[in-house]
């Protein structure tokens, strides 16, 4: 039979079909029909005209060729990035964009990460938050207005719910603002894990920690360090605000009067949502938190620093 | 005669078109291995890693990996059927066709018209054409081995049937998509199911362009250049049928600890350690073929081509196995390990291969000899070199990377920020530019040699 076979190429090639098929038929058609390829959480919500325009731009210029969007069960990686990835998160992403190269870091987790503003100044120019970065620049996408003819007929093909005041919303707005928008939706059916505070944080505190490391020189020098490494991208060079607003002046979430640095330290751990309170002051959100990055010593480190400079 | 004449101005003309895309792509690859250290080399919109990427893959797998495939496909399919092609116009229609669509691909690509679909990138037009090309060969391909006046099928129609048939299920199934504007459509599947479609295909774009095709190549060059039989025609039935049977069960290694469920990740990983059998089949069957006799190593200047090339696949198919591994993986996935691991196949294996294979046409095409085996020598030696440094220094970063990601201080918090880890690449992305330089150049040597044969093909016949 076997050479058989080789003399008939139409049986050959019938064969060679079904040899081809069975794994393609287990381990892809079969899975299509099961609904444990289909699931999709309860809160997740379509996209908006604006985010699926973001999402065009992000496709276009092939985001996906650099950056993750899937945190994997890892304990490193759950600490980089937030909560690892549930199947049911990606049910309105056709096609998916989990990517194959992480040359700049996953962005599972990036909606609700930063301000808005953060994004439109790193989206200008990289290099001029994370000087070594080789992220390009997406200047251009300022001008760029989006044609909300074309988004509509994207919305229609995905079936995607939108309303006229939507779509009308949409001129006048640039390239830019629906990348941003996209940035802000992504990973965010997933409720942020709560921050295991390192000190706890209270609404009225009884009592503060103390500084450990307060006035002591090779701490202020470390945490000048590291204040320019990790805060001076949205707080500004000299702690004076921009995204963020000012560590050295009077003022603690937009209320006079400043807080202690036990304050500072688990606003710096915990980072902020809308709504956050710390000590009876409620922020706005949009300040990351630091816990996996940044040991203890490191943001007492931080906060000695700050204190040396204030007021100067 | 006249009509393998004709037919063989096809083959070349495939096969110099391949050699021109592959320049194309080769030149973009620098460029984008020089913008991951040098961001200012990128030009905004067009020439933007994101979108250059895709045209430097693109070009590579579809205009030199494809434009060979057809040319040398056709090629052997003459010899091993002893007849001209069934439908000799139908192959020159789609030789102006291919070139037409590569260049309209790149041209897309450029303007960010991309599915995002690795290896599936073109919008759907293009895909339409691409179809349409490969029925074309499709009709050719079985016309004429229908037609044929030799009984037997040798094994290298054996991997052609095959490439045949994958491609097009593969192709036209991952790119099933809702067209929403001239050239812009969404993936038919979503979200994790569509993730799985789309690795069940970019595997096998691996398995199907870059593999069982240039099978088809070392199994007929290989002995029609070293003049001995290959070594074992049981071992190429099992390892035949064993590849292109366990192939399409492993397209889940590309999602180890993804959402992807767990059933389909372990079974992928199953099939990916057994594929390391049907793989060295062909790498034992290829040593001891030249091992009758190794004194041809030194003697004919393509058994080393051979050689090297199917080490290298050797090598590819212990590596991709292992890679599968969750210990392996949840380390070296996303890394530039993975770039590593594909150059080491796409240059040390697929270019090797195809370089050699086109040294051995051309000069019969043309009824002349080589022009300089010094010359083929010397490329010889530049693209190893070249690949090497590629190869290495993206499996040193690559492990660093992986470690530094995972790094923790004694208190637990991260070792490294992003911007750290990312830092501590540039040095080993400025080697790896230098071993593309290197790889360059040598395939400007390997250039320069067919264009002086052809020349001297060219020039002997018009005095006959
Ligand atoms: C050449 C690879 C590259 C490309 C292409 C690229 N990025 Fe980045 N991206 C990076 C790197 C590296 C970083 C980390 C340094 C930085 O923030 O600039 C980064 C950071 C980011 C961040 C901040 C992530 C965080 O958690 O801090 C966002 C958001 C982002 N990129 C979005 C995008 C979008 C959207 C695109 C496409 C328009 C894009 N990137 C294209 C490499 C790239
Ligand atoms: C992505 C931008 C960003 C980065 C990076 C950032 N912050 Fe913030 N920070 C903010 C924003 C926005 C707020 C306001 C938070 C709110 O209203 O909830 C804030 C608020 C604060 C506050 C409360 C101060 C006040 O007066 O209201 C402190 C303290 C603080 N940040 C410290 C830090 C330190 C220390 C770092 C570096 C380790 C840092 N931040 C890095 C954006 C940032
Ligand atoms: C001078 C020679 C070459 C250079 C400098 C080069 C450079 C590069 C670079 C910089 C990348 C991106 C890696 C990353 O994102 O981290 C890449 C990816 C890729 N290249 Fe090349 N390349 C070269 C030759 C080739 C050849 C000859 C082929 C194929 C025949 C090829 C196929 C690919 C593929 C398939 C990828 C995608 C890899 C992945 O997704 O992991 N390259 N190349
Ligand atoms: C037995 C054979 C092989 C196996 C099991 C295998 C396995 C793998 C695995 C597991 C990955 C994913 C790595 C990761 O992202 O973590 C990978 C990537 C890749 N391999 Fe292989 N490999 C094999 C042979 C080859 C060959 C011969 C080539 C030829 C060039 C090749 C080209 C590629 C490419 C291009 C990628 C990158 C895909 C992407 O992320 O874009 N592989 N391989």
């Amino acid at each position: 039979m076997a050479g058989g076979i080789y003399n008939k190429p139409i049986v050959f090639a019938l064969t060679a079909t079904v040899v081809i098929l069975i794994g393609t038929a287990v381990t892809m058609f079969y899975p299509m029909l099961t609904p444990e390829m289909h699931p999709k959480l309860e809160n997740l919500k379509p996209f908006t005209a604006l985010q699926l325009a973001g999402r065009d731009i992000y496709q276009r210029e092939g985001c996906v060729n650099c950056h993750t969007q899937t945190v994997r069960p890892l304990k490193s990686e759950v600490m980089r990035y937030g909560e690892y990835s549930k199947a049911g998160e990606f049910a309105y992403d056709r096609p998916f964009l989990w990517g194959s190269k992480r040359t700049g870091p996953d962005l599972a987790r990036i909606g609700g990460k930063y301000p808005d503003a953060w994004h439109y100044k790193h989206f200008d120019k990289p290099q001029a938050m994370f000087a070594e970065s080789n992220m390009p620049a997406y200047t251009f996408l300022k001008d760029e207005k989006l044609d909300p003819a074309s988004i509509e007929a994207h919305m229609k093909g995905l079936s995607m719910p939108y309303t006229t005041e939507e779509m009308a919303a949409l001129s006048g707005k640039t390239g830019m603002d629906a990348l941003v928008a996209y940035m802000q939706v992504i990973g965010t059916a997933v409720k942020k894990a709560a921050a295991p505070a390192a000190a706890v944080a209270s609404t009225v505190k009884e009592k503060h920690f103390e500084n450990p490391l307060a006035g002591n020189p090779q701490a202020i020098a470390k945490g000048k360090d590291l204040y320019a490494k990790n805060c001076a991208t949205c707080h500004g060079a000299n702690a004076k605000g921009d995204i963020g607003p000012s560590l050295v002046d009077d003022e603690f979430f937009y209320e006079k009067g400043d807080l202690p640095d036990d304050d500072y330290f688990e606003v710096t751990n915990n980072g902020t949502s809308e709504g956050y309170t710390e000590d009876g002051r409620v922020g706005k959100g949009g300040m990351p938190g630091f816990k996996d990055s940044l040991s203890k010593d490191d943001i007492w480190s931080i906060v000695a620093y700050l204190r040396s400079i204030k007021g100067k | 005669m006249n009509d393998y004449q004709y037919d063989n101005q096809t083959v070349k003309g495939f096969v110099v078109s391949s050699v021109f895309w592959g320049v194309v792509g080769i030149v973009i690859g620098l460029l984008i291995s020089i913008q991951m250290w040098r961001p200012e080399f990128n030009f905004a919109p067009f020439f933007t890693f994101g979108r250059l990427r895709t045209v430097h893959t693109n070009s590579l797998a579809f205009g030199l990996g494809v434009g060979a495939i057809f040319g040398l496909s056709y090629y052997i399919l003459m010899r091993l059927t002893k007849r001209p092609l069934l439908f000799p116009k139908l192959a020159r229609i789609q030789l102006y066709l291919f070139n037409i669509g590569i260049a309209a691909a790149a041209v897309t690509l450029f303007m960010g018209m991309t599915q995002s679909l690795e290896y599936a990138e073109l919008e759907w037009p293009l895909d339409i054409a691409i179809v349409i090309l490969w029925v074309m060969f499709a009709v050719n391909v079985f016309g004429t081995i229908i037609k044929r006046k030799e009984e037997q099928m040798y094994i290298s129609l054996w991997y052609i049937i095959a490439t045949v048939i994958a491609v097009a299920v593969l192709y036209i199934i991952n790119n099933l998509s809702i067209p929403v504007g001239p050239f812009k459509s969404y993936h038919l599947f979503a979200g994790v199911n569509s993730a799985n479609v789309e690795w069940w295909y970019g595997h096998n774009a691996v398995g199907f362009v870059f593999t069982t095709p240039i099978l088809a190549m070392f199994y007929y060059f290989l002995p029609k250049s070293t003049g001995i039989p290959i070594f074992s025609h049981r071992l190429s039935i099992i390892s035949f049928w064993s590849l292109v049977f366990a192939y399409l069960w492993t397209g889940a290694h590309h999602l180890v600890y993804t959402p992807l469920p767990d059933w389909i990740q372990t079974l992928g990983i199953v099939f990916t350690i057994f594929l390391i059998a049907p793989s060295w089949g062909s790498v034992v069957n290829g040593y001891y073929t030249v091992g009758s006799d190794w004194d041809k190593m030194n003697t004919q200047y393509l058994t080393k081509f051979f050689i090297m090339g199917i080490t290298f696949y050797g090598l590819q198919t212990v590596q991709g196995p292992t890679q599968g591994l969750r210990v392996v993986s949840q380390l070296i996935h996303y890394t530039d390990w993975v770039p590593g691991h594909v150059h080491m196949g796409t240059m040390g294996w697929v270019t090797m291969t195809t370089a050699a294979s086109i040294y051995y046409v051309i000069p019969k095409i043309y009824h002349t000899e080589i022009y300089s085996i010094k010359v083929a020598n010397i490329h010889f030696w530049l693209v190893l070199i070249g690949q090497l440094i590629f190869s290495i220094t993206m499996w040193i970063t690559g492990i660093q990377q992986g470690a530094l990601w995972k790094a923790v201080n004694d208190d637990g918090s991260l070792k490294y920020s992003f911007v750290e880890t990312l830092t501590k690449n540039y040095p080993f992305w400025q080697l790896r530019t230098v071993g593309g330089l290197i790889f360059t150049v040598g395939m400007l040597f390997f250039i320069y040699n067919i264009y002086m044969t052809i020349r001297r093909g060219s020039l002997a016949e018009a005095k006959a």
